[in-house]
C-alpha cells in the first residue's frame, strides 16, 4: 500500500511541475504584471541606472520596448542585473523572462546551452583598451602583458585564441564584473583591457580623462550580440524577436516615436499598416494587441533612435552606427518582413 | 486497545494478538512507526527533488553527462602549479584549479597557526600592551567577515604598491628590495626562484609531471628528518644507560642541512632573481595579488579563532599542573614546553581542526579577486562556458567534501594520538 501511495505522490508531483513547465512565458509575465528583464551589472549606454535609479541604455530599450508592446507601458519591467557567470542560469531557471545584455550569439550557446538568439541588436568585435602612456600602438605589441577580462564570456576564449595564434604570452586577471575591470585598468594592475568594443568606448567614457585610453585598431573577433530567450516557448520567441524587427523596420519604414501616433491612423504603405496594426491581425497573431509596434515604438523610439539617444555621436560614448547602420545605408541591420 | 497503554502490566501477557492500531497505541511500536512514517517523508522529498531534477532537464532537452570534462577549455589560467594552455581538456582546468586551491589552502593553514599561537599566547602575557594589542587583533579581524579582508588586502596590493613600469628608466620611483631580488608591484610579489643548472628533468605520474629534482628535495628532507630522530633516540638510550646526555646538536644541524646542501651543490642550485622584461617583471616565483589576498585575508582572519582556541587551552589547564612545575624547579620555558601545551593541544585539536576546514572551505571565496581556485576553473568558467550547472557543482561539491574528510580525518589520528590515554 505504501509502495502505490508512494508512486501517486511522485506522479502528481511530476505532473505539477510538468504543469508549471508549460505554462507560456507571456501568460506568466502577463499575470505578475511586470517583464523581468535580466541586463548587465552596469554599462553606461548599454544598461545602467541613472541618477534617478531608472534603468537607461541601449539594451534596456529592448526591454522597455518589449514591455510596452506587452502592457502599453514601458516602464513595467523589473530590470535583474547578471554578470557573465550568472546570465544563462538566471534565463534557464526562469528568473528572467529574456536577456538584453552584450551577450554574443554562438553556436555552443545556441546549441549545446539551448538558448535562444532572436537577433542581433549590436554588431561587435572584441577589441583592446590600453593606456596612451605606454605607447602601444597594435594588438602585436602586447607579448607578455597582464591582460583584465570578465569571466564567463566569449572574450576570454577569443583572447586565448587570439594570442596563442600569435605565439604571444599574456597574464589574464579574471574579473566579474565590468566596474572591477575599470577599477583594476585605472589602477595599473592590468596593462590591457579587452572586452567588446562598443563596452570598452563605453567604459572609456566614464573615465575622468577618456583622451589618456586608446582602443587599438585590432577587432580580433566577431561579437553579434543580442536579446535572448529560453527555448521551447515558440510565442514568447516570436514577440521579443519580431519587437526588436519591429524597431528596425520602423526606421527602414521612417516611422519615429515623433510621428507613430499618425500613421497609425492608416497610411497608403501596406507594410507600415500591417506593422502598426490598422491593416491584417499581427497583434492577435502574437497574443498581444494590435497596436503591439505602435506601443514599441513610441516607446523609445526606432532603432536609429534608440541608438541615438544612448551611444551615437552625439552621446560621450559616441559610437559610428558603421556596421549598425541599415543595410540599406552600408550596415548589417535588416528586419525580416512583416507579410 | 487502550487498556493496554493505561496498565502496563498487561504488557507482559504472552500470545497477544497484533492489530494494526497497536501501531500507534502501543508504546513498543510507536516510536517505530514515527521514524517509518518521517524516513518515508524523507524519501518521499529526495524523490520529489530528483524526479523535479530529471523532469526539468528533460525540458530543457538537457541530458545528465561528464563528457564535457573531455572537452577542450578553450581559457587560460593565470596561476599554473602544473602544465596547462587553454587546449587542454576542462577536467585538466579542474585540476590546475583543486591544485591552486590545495596551495592556497595549506598556506593559509601554516600562517594561521602561527599567527593564532603567537596571538594566543601573548594574549596571556602579563605585560599590559602586548596583551591589549593582542585583544584588538582578535577582536578586529574575528568580527568582520573572511571576504571584506579579502577584498581590502586585494585592494592595498592593486592601489597602493608602484606598477612594474615605476622601476623602469635611470631615476625609477621605485626600487627592488634585498639586493635586487625582490619586486612588490601591483601585480604581485615576485621572489627570487631556485635553479638547478643541472636539472634531472621530469617524470611522468599519471596526470602530473613532476620535476625530479624537487621530488628528491623531498625524499633527502624526509630521510633526514627520520635520521636525525634516530639520533635523538640513541642519545635518549645512552642517557638512560649511563646518565650523561651527549652532545647532539652539531650533529642534528649536519645531518638536517648537510646532505641538502651538498644536494644543491651537486646540482648547480642558485638564485635566479626576477628581471624587469617589457610590461612584466619575468624569471622568478610570481605570487600573485589574488593569491596574497586570499593567503593573508584567509590566514589572519582564522588566526584570530586560533588565538583564541589557543588561549582556551592553556587557561583549561589547572593553575595547579604550573606551580607543581616550578616546584620540581622547571623554568617557565620549559613548564610551557613540557608541560602546559601537550595538554593544552587536548583541547586545541579538535577545534583546530575546523578553523582547517573552515580555511580550505573559504578558499572558493577566492572568485572575489580572481583567484582561479577549483571554484572560479570547475565551477565557474567551465560551468558557463558548457552550460553543465548541475554536473559541475556536483563534481565541485564531491571534491570540496573529499578533501575536507581527508583533512579531518588525517587530523583525528593526530588528535587521538595527542589526546589523554586512559590506561
Amino acid at each position: 500500500m505504501k509502495k502505490s501511495v508512494f508512486l501517486g505522490a511522485v506522479a502528481s508531483t511530476a505532473l505539477i511541475a510538468g504543469a508549471a513547465q508549460a505554462q507560456q512565458t507571456l501568460e506568466s509575465v502577463m499575470d505578475r504584471g511586470e517583464l523581468n528583464c535580466g541586463v548587465s551589472t552596469g554599462l553606461a549606454g548599454f544598461s545602467a541606472p541613472d541618477a534617478n535609479g531608472v534603468w537607461q541604455g541601449f539594451d534596456v530599450a529592448v526591454c522597455r520596448a518589449v514591455a510596452a508592446a506587452i502592457f502599453d507601458d514601458p516602464m513595467a519591467v523589473n530590470f535583474v542585473p547578471t554578470t557573465g557567470q550568472t546570465r544563462f542560469s538566471a534565463l534557464a531557471s526562469g528568473e528572467v523572462d529574456m536577456l538584453a545584455r552584450n551577450t554574443t550569439w554562438t553556436f555552443t550557446r545556441d546549441v549545446e546551452l539551448r538558448l535562444t538568439f532572436v537577433g542581433v541588436n549590436y554588431y561587435d568585435g572584441q577589441g583592446f583598451m590600453v593606456n596612451r602612456e605606454i605607447g602601444v600602438s597594435s594588438a602585436m605589441e602586447l607579448d607578455g602583458a597582464t591582460v583584465c577580462i570578465q569571466t564567463g564570456t566569449t572574450t576570454e576564449l577569443n583572447l586565448a585564441d587570439f594570442f596563442r595564434s600569435n605565439n604571444m604570452e599574456y597574464e589574464p586577471v579574471p574579473i566579474e564584473t565590468n566596474a572591477e575591470a575599470q577599477q583594476q585598468y585605472l589602477a595599473g594592475a592590468c596593462d590591457v583591457y579587452t572586452t567588446d568594443v562598443s563596452g570598452l568606448a563605453a567604459t572609456r567614457a566614464s573615465f575622468e580623462t577618456p583622451d589618456d585610453h586608446v582602443i587599438l585598431p585590432e577587432i580580433i573577433s566577431k561579437e553579434p550580440l543580442g536579446p535572448v530567450v529560453r527555448d521551447g516557448d515558440k510565442n514568447w520567441e516570436a514577440i521579443v524577436r519580431w519587437t526588436l524587427f519591429a524597431l528596425v523596420a520602423a526606421e527602414e519604414l521612417g516611422i519615429t516615436s515623433a510621428n507613430v501616433a499618425e500613421l497609425a491612423q492608416g497610411t497608403d504603405n501596406p507594410e507600415t499598416n500591417r506593422l502598426l496594426g490598422s491593416e491584417g491581425e499581427m497583434g492577435a497573431q502574437l497574443g498581444l494587441d494590435a497596436d503591439w509596434a505602435v506601443r514599441a515604438i513610441a516607446a523609445g523610439g526606432n532603432y536609429g533612435e534608440i541608438f541615438a539617444a544612448n551611444i551615437g555621436d552625439q552621446t560621450p560614448i559616441g559610437l559610428a552606427r558603421g556596421l549598425n547602420a541599415l543595410w540599406t545605408q552600408g550596415g548589417l541591420q535588416y528586419s525580416m518582413p512583416f507579410r | 486497545m487502550s487498556t493496554a497503554t493505561e496498565q502496563p502490566h498487561r504488557k507482559v501477557e504472552p500470545k497477544k494478538s497484533f492489530t494494526l492500531s497497536m501501531l500507534l497505541y502501543d508504546q513498543r511500536y510507536r516510536s517505530i512507526t514515527i521514524q517509518v512514517f518521517f524516513l518515508f517523508l524523507l524519501m518521499l522529498a529526495a524523490a520529489w527533488l530528483v524526479d523535479n531534477t530529471i523532469n526539468n532537464l528533460r525540458a530543457q532537452g538537457q541530458d545528465f553527462s561528464f563528457r564535457f570534462l573531455n572537452a577542450p577549455a578553450g581559457y587560460d589560467i593565470s596561476q599554473r602549479p602544473i602544465e596547462y594552455n587553454s587546449q587542454m581538456t576542462h577536467g585538466r582546468a579542474a585540476l590546475v584549479g583543486l591544485l591552486n586551491t590545495l596551495i592556497l589552502a595549506v598556506m593559509a593553514c601554516v600562517l594561521a597557526t602561527i599567527l593564532g599561537v603567537i596571538a594566543g599566547v601573548l594574549r596571556l602575557s602579563n605585560n599590559w600592551i602586548v596583551g591589549r594589542l593582542m585583544t584588538v587583533y582578535v577582536e578586529v579581524f574575528r568580527n568582520i567577515p573572511t571576504l571584506l579582508w579579502i577584498l581590502i588586502f586585494g585592494a592595498i596590493m592593486t592601489e597602493a604598491m608602484p606598477a612594474p613600469s615605476a622601476f623602469r628608466g635611470d631615476d625609477p620611483s621605485a626600487s627592488m628590495l634585498f639586493n635586487e631580488s625582490v619586486a612588490i608591484t601591483n601585480r604581485g610579489v615576485y621572489i627570487p626562484a631556485i635553479i638547478f643548472e643541472r636539472d634531472l628533468g621530469t617524470v611522468t605520474l599519471g596526470p602530473v609531471s613532476p620535476s625530479i629534482s624537487w621530488l628528491l628535495v623531498i625524499v633527502i628532507v624526509v630521510a633526514s628528518v627520520w635520521a636525525n630522530k634516530l639520533l635523538i633516540a640513541h642519545a635518549t638510550r645512552v642517557q638512560n644507560a649511563t646518565g650523561v646526555r651527549p652532545k647532539t646538536w652539531w650533529k642534528s644541524i649536519l645531518i638536517l642541512l648537510g646532505p641538502l646542501a651538498a644536494y644543491f651543490i651537486f646540482l648547480g642550485a642558485h638564485l635566479q632573481h626576477p628581471e624587469l622584461r617589457g610590461f612584466n617583471f619575468r624569471d622568478g616565483v610570481h605570487l600573485r595579488n589574488s593569491l596574497i589576498a586570499m593567503w593573508l585575508g584567509l590566514g589572519i582572519y582564522t588566526g584570530a579563532f586560533i588565538a583564541e582556541i589557543v588561549r582556551a587551552g592553556i587557561l583549561a589547564i589547572s593553575r595547579g599542573q604550573t606551580e607543581a612545575a616550578f616546584a620540581l624547579g622547571l623554568q617557565p620555558g620549559k613548564t610551557m614546553r613540557l608541560v602546559i601545551l601537550p595538554q593544552a593541544l587536548r583541547v586545541i585539536i579538535p577545534p583546530l581542526i575546523s578553523n582547517y576546514l573552515n580555511i580550505t572551505k573559504n578558499t572558493s571565496l577566492g572568485l572575489a579577486v580572481g583567484y582561479m581556485d577549483l571554484r572560479s576553473t570547475l565551477g565557474g568558467i567551465t560551468i558557463n562556458q558548457t552550460g553543465r550547472e548541475l554536473e559541475g557543482m556536483m563534481l565541485m561539491m564531491l571534491i570540496y567534501l573529499a578533501i575536507s574528510l581527508t583533512i579531518s580525518g588525517a587530523l583525528n589520528v593526530y588528535n587521538s594520538r595527542v589526546k589523554l590515554k586512559e590506561r
